[in-house]
């Protein structure tokens, strides 16, 4: 095998010069389509860090363990075990020999991106392979010239390095080797020699999270440490203007009252007295107006605000013309919802004379400690971000300048200070998942199919406010590529179909939400879809069927729907208070069917069981693409029956678990059947595509047994 | 002065009375796995043991604590000597993020000590905690795994 020195190539998105310099050009639509299509595809949402050092992932200690320094982080999709599953296949090792944890931004691993999107596993798939195959190319090397034999003889097995009957272990190579050569990629193992990839391996962290060891952001502690609280507004809107700490001052526990430009906070001996201090100071807000859940609804409305057609094959426009014949048309809605991961946003920062540290959970690291840098007047290599466990992540923790507030504190009283959003809080200030309106519009033919169909909706920010995406994209792309998941027609075969995307701003934040504009729009197009099923006197499925184009996107669709079809037995017709809902959706490459069984009783839904089919391409951990597509059948099983934020006299609420109703586990399906297709070989999207179709398969199976078609999320029986 | 047994040890903390149990328990005693979810009692994710009975440690005054025995996740049991909660949850492979599942296995624990065969509607009732993951299909087969096992562990002993 060659030795040079190489770069991998860095994998980037946006922001990307590429993107920039053809702003003018790319301002075209059908390139914007182009892109929008590109955008659904999770390899170009994935990573943008290192993958040409294996030692800034590998650290190979005495005892001959791997530690992989993870520059992703694992808030409960799973991801750990998958990327330990692709180390250890190639690094020829056991699972049990490596153990995974954060890697810390001093370590110079350090993810551009994100950990979002559900791109991960399939991000890591090739670069984290090769990585892992140079680091035992290294290792043969090494392990060669101390065996005294050739690099070429050698065999690498469970960790060691073979050659004329003697053998070393990794942690015996590595001692004393200072100067690595690195080789040209190896070859990758071929799939049928997969020993861990495939596999349902046991969640690594799952002995920890058993006895509760391991840390997430709150668990943080530091010697000396206090605790710190930030006053925040509860109105939407509220501008920080002055504050009056009298009061606070001299309470029991606190140490200093910080008064900033932008915030006031305290810091105290103990949470409790930080709390207790916070309520005593009196701030003085800047409110221009008070709020409404109608203003709301209002302003997210299909025909107000920017307007961007995102799909358009034929002519739908002059198909669906207002006042046309025999012309179908339903409308859906979808409300606030709320990320109410259950570990409050907070940080533990230490900042000293030249250099921070921050312990926190953050979907985010690049960019807080950017953040954190900034406002410290400090080089970013001075702030070292220790990312922990996330208690959920779900898009809440895509912009965490909570870092900021406890460094500001950190600084003020120089010892470490812990500080954390309450409850309410973390309601109040929540990046919520926009409302969404949605006009649908379809003509059938002659034989019953579907000649035109238009997807019209309208949604608040989900990408355009986002911290981590340069403002310039929503500028290019013109429509908000998070609220477009899932709003464009999946259907190929029908001969004209559009899509459109109203956007318009809202007073509060509005952002990611674990699968976007996905569970909104594929409960609007699936339960429409529905709709015109019966209107044609088909089947639902099959009336699905005969609309998908035959690709290979389309031959995957299939293959799910019909899959979910015949394990759940699937029928069209209720038996007595009892009915099965059908539904499907792709989303970043990922299709996915539901069929949801359904039981009304007075005016309560309660659905007993799922039947999931998911082609992700390729499972590297089936059983964990089983846990994921469960959690998002649950979660959006959850907010499509029972969550809803609301605005009164300026105020979102409810502001505590209760009120804001959420699925427990009286609530959750007592079966979930999750069938598995592996449609392609290469890992694609898991932690998301199995939420869009639960709404809609829900309100499908209600509608066969009630006679009630339910348009608007939660879903309520009249 | 409160006085108080802590996973079989005892402890005395010198704390206003009115201190919630959760920030004792997490800041003075250092005992991290017991989690902060609320602070209303809403969620579930800071449930421990009192006398054996499952309370939710955000919403119950130190005070109360004085004289009682005291359990939470840390002394339930050990990677290496699990409690049959905490085995089935390995089992079912239950956790995802993680943070609520010490609440959870507490009151799966507590619930089993008073009722070691609950039927579907016990759980129903009795483990209203929250989790955002959504492990609650899992959680609930490894809940009736931990009973069956329970029963097994009687039987042997």
């Amino acid at each position: 095998m060659g030795i040079s020195r190489r770069k991998f190539v860095v994998r980037t998105l946006l922001g990307g010069t590429g993107v920039m310099l053809g702003a003018a050009y790319l301002g075209r639509n059908s390139i914007r389509r182009s892109i929008y299509d590109m955008m659904e595809n999770p390899d170009m949402l994935s990573y943008m860090g290192d993958t040409s050092n294996p030692l800034m992932w590998f650290e190979i200690t005495n005892d001959n363990k791997v530690v992989l320094h993870s520059p992703k982080v694992e808030m409960g999709q799973g991801s750990f075990t998958s990327m330990v599953q692709m180390a250890a296949e190639e690094l020829e090792m056991d699972i049990s020999q490596i153990s995974i944890v954060h890697a810390e931004t001093a370590t110079g691993n350090i993810d551009g991106m994100s950990t979002g999107g559900s791109t991960t596993t399939a991000g890591f798939w090739q670069p984290l392979r090769e990585l892992a195959a140079t680091m035992r190319e290294m290792l043969k090397v090494e392990g060669a010239k101390k065996l005294g034999a050739e690099a070429s003889s050698v065999v690498a097995s469970k960790g060691t390095i073979s050659a004329g009957g003697k053998t070393l272990t990794y942690g015996e190579i590595v001692d004393g080797v200072t100067d690595w050569e690195i080789p040209e990629t190896p070859a990758l193992k071929d799939p049928k020699d997969f020993k861990f990839i495939g596999q349902p391996v046991a969640r690594v962290d799952l002995i920890d999270k058993v006895v509760g060891t391991p840390m997430f952001g709150m668990d943080a502690t530091m010697p000396d440490m206090l605790y710190g609280a930030v006053v925040r507004p509860d109105r939407i809107g509220a501008k920080y203007k002055s504050s009056d700490i009298s009061k606070a001052q001299g309470m029991p526990g606190v140490i200093k009252i910080v008064q900033e430009p932008d915030f006031v906070g305290v810091v105290a001996t103990s949470i409790v007295e930080a709390e207790n201090a916070k309520k005593a100071i009196i701030v003085d807000w800047q409110i221009d107006r008070s709020w409404q859940t109608k203003d709301i609804e209002d302003a997210i409305q299909v025909g107000k605000g920017d307007k961007m057609i995102i799909q358009k094959v034929g002519d739908a426009d002059g198909k669906l013309e207002d006042g046309g014949e025999g012309i179908i048309t339903a409308e859906y809605r979808s409300p606030i919802g709320a990320h109410a991961q259950l570990e409050p946003n907070g940080a533990l920062a230490h900042v000293e004379s030249d250099k921070a540290t921050i312990i926190m959970s953050t979907q985010v690291i690049q960019l807080t400690r950017s953040e954190v840098a900034k406002r410290l007047g400090l080089d970013e290599e001075k702030v070292n971000l220790v990312p922990t466990y996330l208690g959920g992540g779900f898009g809440r923790r895509l912009h965490t300048p909570n870092a900021v507030q406890a460094a500001v504190l950190s600084k003020a009283v120089g010892k470490p200070v812990k500080c954390f959003f309450n409850r309410k809080e973390e309601f109040q200030k929540d990046t919520f998942r926009p409302p969404t309106h949605h006009q649908l519009k379809a003509k059938l033919d002659a034989n019953g199919n579907i000649e035109a169909l238009e997807h019209s909706f309208a949604s608040g920010d989900v990408m355009f406010n986002a911290a981590m995406v340069p403002a310039i994209a929503g500028t290019i792309l013109g429509a908000d590529i998070g609220a477009t998941r899932g709003a464009r027609i999946q259907y190929g075969n029908i001969p004209h179909h559009r899509a459109v995307s109203w956007h318009s701003e809202l007073p509060f934040a509005t952002s990611w939400w674990r699968s976007l504009g996905l569970l909104a729009n594929t409960f609007a197009i699936e339960s429409f879809m529905d709709e015109l099923a019966v209107s044609a006197g088909k089947d639902p499925i099959q009336f699905r069927l005969d609309h998908i184009q035959d690709d290979e996107a389309g031959r995957r669709l299939k293959a799910v729907i019909e899959s979910a079809r015949d394990k759940a037995g699937y029928q069209d017709t209720a038996n007595g208070k009892s009915a099965m809902g059908f539904a499907c959706s792709t989303d970043a490459g990922t299709p996915c069917a539901h069929v949801a069984e359904v039981t009304v009783s007075g005016k309560e839904i309660k659905v007993n069981k799922v039947t999931c089919t998911i082609d992700p391409g390729y499972a590297v951990n089936p059983d964990q693409v089983k846990a994921q597509s469960e959690g998002c059948i649950i979660m959006g099983l959850s907010a499509s029956m029972y969550e809803r934020m609301y605005v009164e006299d300026g105020q979102l609420r409810p502001t505590i678990y209760g009120p804001y109703k959420m699925a427990l586990m009286r609530d959750a399906p007592k079966e979930i059947d999750v069938e598995i297709i592996n449609g392609t070989g290469k890992p694609g999207a898991v932690g998301e595509p199995p939420l869009g179709p639960i709404g809609a398969a829900i309100a499908n199976a209600v509608f066969r047994i009630t006679g009630q078609r339910l348009r608007e999320m939660p879903l309520t029986l009249a | 002065m409160i006085s108080f047994t802590i996973n079989g040890k005892a402890q005395m903390v010198d704390v206003e009375g009115d201190t919630p149990l959760l920030w004792v328990i997490r800041d003075m005693l250092n005992m991290k796995g017991t989690k902060f979810g609320c602070g209303k009692a809403a969620c579930g994710a800071c449930t421990i043991h009192v006398d054996g009975e499952a309370v939710r440690s955000c919403s119950y005054a130190v005070k109360y604590a004085e004289g009682k025995e005291i359990t939470t996740i840390e002394g339930l049991g050990t990677a290496d000597n699990p409690h049959p909660v905490q085995q089935a949850w390995i089992d079912e492979v239950v956790p995802q993020c993680g943070y609520c599942q010490p609440g959870f296995m507490m009151a799966t624990a507590a619930l089993l000590n008073k009722n070691p065969n609950p039927t579907d509607e016990d759980i129903d009732k009795n483990i209203i905690n929250v989790c955002r993951c959504g492990t609650y299909y899992r959680m609930r087969k490894a809940i009736k795994k931990a009973a069956a096992l329970n029963a097994n562990s009687i039987t042997n002993s």
